[in-house]
């Protein structure tokens, strides 16, 4: 299939190895716009993922799929950090603690 | 003749239910009124059915109701009236009509006025279910529904506090020394109930027995197969039968029930506690006479516990003062008379004796009331003297029905009680004769002394407090009829024997008119001897026990009851304490309660422990999300069916 012996493992552990460096991100930042990096990086993580398999079976829906959540993650980001600027104007940081309205 | 029985057995039971609409209400005599007037009702049916019965020689059998159907198990809710029955529902209603309307008078001045014969009423409601039913488990709800209401009425002054305990034989609960019956009537109560629960065990057990065996708790499917199982086995049903008697009559060992039971109103001792209640476990003996026949060896255990209780009984009765555990004393011992004659075979004679019994024991409790609500409510019978000439009509009453008690001729009691004694002796079972020979003289002697310390000698009760006083005619006129059966009962023997041998087995002994004439002189001797020495002995002394005779051991063994209530509390109540406070502390609080907490506790922690969880900080959030997912990915790859 591919060239230069490059399986599908290689893709589907580089995927994770991204997944997982985005999801300890999202664990462990505390800051807002860090946050969305690790998020973003989660999803790109899941696209790469999508990507290769859609590949390996031939199958184009995988790509298409990938595309959908580049656009979603995009208007998602625009989304968030406009919200993330009208937050910082009124409190003044972007501190994850800071968000505690709905304590249980 | 079936409307009568339905009469007969439902109009106490509506009374009943007509008083318990009073029973918060302050004192209203027409609740008295009506109550014994439907009494009266239900003495006019069971009288018109004893007619019937007697005339025509017809049983009435009805079957009212279905009670369980189930397979072949037919319980119904049946009832009969043939020979015996009748003899018993006669006794029981004309004794409960008479005390109802005693019991008018003698409540009077009491708040529980309307109580009082809500359970009075509901008692002789379940004592003719008894009487009438037909089957074993109708005769066991009965049997239940009296001790219910016993307990009911034994403890209807239930606010009085417990006594204090004391050493001191005058001031002891347990001695008969005391003016106190008991430690308080609802200890008394409770006491009489779970006894009798005890012994009830043995006798479900033996009807158990009777069902597991022949299928049926019909008297007449019973005794018709009885015959068929086998030997062992009837004496297992017999003897777990007469468990259940002893307690309900008092038999030792489960007699102290009833000398405490005289915390109850006067009226209840009356018709409880001496003429109907009690003698149920003569009536099943006799009413199951052909299981019992078929196992001689348990009558002649019966005869004998109750020529020893008869003899016990008198003997404890020799000493006491307070009056009315003297009449339970001797309620005790004749219920021991009926018992021998019952254990002998000679089951009418038996039933005779208790109807008499019921007649001149009823009268003379109510007599001890009438003296007690002239007293003060003073019960110990060397406080009183004198009172003859205060309540003549009483005085002459207690004294026909202690004559009566005495068994002298002409009056109800020798007839029946020296047909027990020939029974005993034709039998062959002398020493049993010779034991209620003895105590036919103590009966005789201590009737006496009660009445001497009662009614003569110098007055000794406090002249500030005491006006002693005649009761209300109307209470004398309910007693008359009584007293007048005192008398005149026994000389319906011939019509009586012919009535129920019907049913009963006749009489097999045979003894020469010599032989019997003898017995009747010896017998009629040792009473008489009794009570001349009773009389005699009060006119010379005023007393009969002198101080150094007080000292004595045996004198203090029967003022204590034979240390029966000490052995009592120290075998079974004190060691049964001490085992259910060890149950509750140790296996109760330290295990079960432990774990159920344990459980609760655990819970409410893993609960206290989670709220970390809902701070409210999204980081935590995410990662409780991010431990969550892992798990879910762990189960999928543990569990899930990949390939």
């Amino acid at each position: 299939m591919s060239d230069m012996g490059i399986t599908l493992n290689d893709y589907l552990i580089l995927s994770t190895i991204i997944f997982m460096i985005g999801m300890y991100g999202a664990l462990r930042r505390k800051n807002l716009l860090m946050l969305f990096f690790s998020t973003e990086i989660m999803l790109n993580a899941v696209n790469i993922g999508m990507a290769a398999i859609s590949k390996f079976h031939g199958d184009l829906t995988g790509q298409m799929f990938a595309f959908f959540i580049i656009a979603i993650a995009a208007s998602e980001v625009a989304i968030g950090l406009g919200l993330l600027v009208l937050w910082y104007k009124r409190n003044n940081n972007i501190n994850l603690d800071s968000l505690q309205s709905m304590k249980g | 003749m079936e409307s009568y029985l339905y009469i007969a057995l439902f109009a106490p039971l509506v009374g009943s239910l007509f008083a318990t609409l009073f029973s918060n209400s302050p004192k209203k005599l027409f609740v008295g009124v009506i109550t014994s007037a439907l009494l009266i009702v239900s003495l006019i049916a069971s009288i018109t059915l004893l007619m019937d019965v007697y005339l025509t020689e017809t049983i009435v059998h009805v079957r009212m109701l279905d009670w369980i159907v189930i397979g072949n198990v037919d319980i119904p809710f049946g009832f009969v009236v043939d020979q015996v029955s009748v003899v018993m529902m006669v006794v029981v209603t004309i004794v409960s009509a008479m005390v109802h309307i005693h019991s008018i008078g003698y409540m009077d001045h009491d708040k529980s006025f309307n109580r009082f014969f809500a359970w009075l009423s509901a008692f002789v409601f379940s004592m003719m279910i008894l009487v009438m039913s037909d089957n074993f488990a109708g005769l066991f709800i009965g049997w239940e529904g009296v001790g219910l209401c016993s307990w009911g009425l034994i403890g209807f002054w239930y606010h009085k506090e417990d006594i204090k305990r004391s050493k001191n034989i005058e001031e002891s609960p347990y001695s008969t020394l005391s003016p106190y019956s008991s430690k308080s009537p609802s200890w008394a109560a409770n006491e009489a109930f779970i006894m009798n629960r005890v012994a009830d065990l043995g006798m479900l057990i033996g009807m158990f027995l009777i069902f597991w065996n022949i299928g049926s708790l019909q008297y007449n499917e019973v005794f018709s197969k009885i015959g068929t199982l086998d030997h062992g086995l009837i004496v297992a049903i017999a003897a777990f039968l007469f468990i259940g008697a002893m307690g309900k009559s008092a038999q030792f060992p489960f007699n102290t029930w009833l000398a405490n039971a005289m915390e109850g109103p006067t009226p209840v001792s009356a018709l409880i506690h001496a003429a109907t209640m009690v003698t149920a476990g003569v009536y099943l003996v006799i009413r199951a006479n052909e299981i019992f026949t078929v196992v001689p060896e348990v009558g002649y255990f019966i005869a004998s516990l109750g020529a020893f209780v008869a003899l016990g009984a008198a003997s404890m009765a020799l000493v006491a003062t307070n009056m009315k555990k003297i009449i339970a004393f001797s309620t005790l011992s004749q219920l021991g008379y009926m018992f021998v004659a019952a254990g002998l075979g000679a089951y009418w004679v038996a039933l005779f004796h208790l109807a008499t019994h019921a007649f001149f024991k009823s009268v003379l409790f109510l007599g001890a009331g009438n003296v007690m609500h002239a007293t003060n409510d003073e019960i110990n019978i060397k406080k009183m003297g004198g009172l003859a000439k205060h309540m003549p009509q009483t005085a002459l009453i207690m004294t026909i029905a202690s004559v009566a008690l005495a068994g002298i001729f002409p009056l109800a009691g020798f007839f029946s009680k020296d047909l027990i004694l020939e029974v005993a002796y034709g039998s062959h079972a002398y020493i049993l004769w010779t034991v209620l020979w003895i105590t036919a003289g103590l009966t005789a002697f201590y009737s006496f002394r009660l009445v001497m310390y009662v009614f003569h000698g110098k007055e000794n009760y406090d002249h500030n407090k005491v006006h002693p006083h005649e009761t209300y005619p109307f209470v004398i006129a309910a007693m008359t009829p009584l007293a007048i059966l005192a008398i005149c009962a026994g000389w319906f023997e011939h019509q009586f024997v012919e009535m129920v041998t019907k049913v009963l087995p006749p009489l097999d002994i045979h003894v020469s008119s010599l032989t019997f004439y003898t017995l009747i002189a010896v017998t009629t001797a040792i009473a008489l001897g009794g009570i001349i020495f009773a009389v005699v002995k009060f006119k010379k002394d005023g007393t009969y026990y002198s101080e150094q005779m007080k000292d004595r051991l045996c004198y203090k063994i029967l003022a204590n009851q034979y240390y029966l209530p000490h052995f009592w509390e120290a075998v079974v109540t004190k060691p049964y304490a001490k085992l259910s406070e060890f149950s509750w502390k140790e296996l109760d609080l330290k295990i079960i309660d432990a774990i159920v907490d344990g459980i609760a506790k655990g819970i409410y922690g893993g609960g206290e422990a989670g709220t970390s969880m809902q701070s409210g900080n999204l980081s935590k959030a995410l990662k409780w999300m991010g431990i969550g997912i892992f798990i879910l990915v762990i189960l999928v790859v543990a569990f899930g069916n990949l390939k």
